[in-house]
């Protein structure tokens, strides 16, 4: 399934820029506030009870995450079949160590980090033993300053059909290092905070900031050579 | 590049942001950086790339909870 996108109006880029980039967050996120108490997650009184070997509460929190965990191993993984057995292992492991779960981040962070791991080992085996790790192909330096600053048509997706640009857009993001890749998933595509994504993949927050400046650069670098394809030469 | 990239995150404010909005207007690399920039995240944002098939995702979560219950 292809999600219609959400209408655009841009004319200028501040003009239609909110004060933040909303991100959809999956609802499960959301907490409940009852009057006088604080902030509860939801997910807190699940665990409690899956600790206490309540089957059906771990598989209320199975319901709710294996669409995230899956879409998260496959951006790491680039592999289907690697990606739902990331989805298994991920929730095997977190059931196994749930009593290891100190509830100091939000049980969906703990099982973020629980899959970003399961990911990256897939990614090695197919590798054939290459280390692969967050920091791989992560350059020290800034290297952040955009080279090709093509201007994309009015609007690219009139170019190019749902299921094609869909395409473009895989290509695109395969073509990151995972160490990009990685942060540019939990926190544009997931919608986890920049101090979730460092949480769940042990990074700094200055790092996760970085990695994710040069993740956006480097694909909006690369989808500019599709879409200045159809476009003619743009801004250089 | 950072200081336009903290825009994207509500994280300019005051006197600052309006002296980028000053320079954005002025500047046509850094407009359109800024506005294919943000055209990218809404293209990743608002797109379900790697949906999970109900059949498929039925089947993972009968074997999960099938390995839970062997714990």
């Amino acid at each position: 399934m292809v999600l219609e996108p959400k209408p655009r109006i841009a004319t200028h880029p501040l003009q239609s820029l909110p004060e933040k980039v909303e991100f959809v967050k999956p609802s499960a996120t959301e907490t409940i506030q009852l009057p006088g108490t604080e902030e509860v997650h939801p997910d807190v009184a699940l665990v409690a009870r899956a600790r206490e070997g309540d089957l059906q509460a771990f598989e209320t929190l199975v319901r709710q995450y294996d669409r995230q965990v899956f879409r998260i191993a496959q951006h790491i993984t680039q592999n289907k079949e690697d990606a739902e057995d990331v989805v298994q292992d991920a929730f095997l492991k977190a059931y196994e160590k749930l009593h290891q779960f100190q509830g100091n981040s939000k049980f969906y962070t703990w099982l973020v980090r629980i899959a970003v791991n399961e990911s990256l080992m897939r990614l090695r085996k197919r590798r054939t033993g290459k280390m692969v790790s967050i920091d791989e192909d992560v350059e020290t330096e800034d290297g952040s300053m955009p080279r090709d600053l093509a201007d994309w048509s009015p609007d690219p997706e009139q170019l190019y059909n749902q299921s094609e640009l869909a395409e473009i857009l895989r290509k695109t993001i395969q073509g990151l290092p995972p160490g990009f890749r990685v942060v540019f998933t939990l926190r544009d595509v997931e919608g986890l905070s920049t101090e979730e994504t460092a949480q769940a993949l042990d990074l700094s927050v200055p790092a996760v900031k970085s990695r994710l400046l040069r993740a956006r650069l480097q694909l909006r670098e690369r989808l500019s050579r599709y879409f200045r394809k159809k476009n003619g030469d743009g801004v250089q | 590049m950072a200081l336009l990239d903290d825009l994207f995150e509500g994280e300019v404010g005051g006197e600052l942001r309006a002296d980028l909005d000053e320079h954005l207007r002025g500047c046509e690399h850094c407009f359109v950086t800024m506005n294919t920039t943000r055209q990218t995240i809404e293209f990743y944002t608002n797109r379900e790339l790697y949906p999970l098939p109900d059949a498929i995702r039925e089947r993972l979560e009968v074997a999960i909870m099938e390995k839970c219950r062997k714990c």
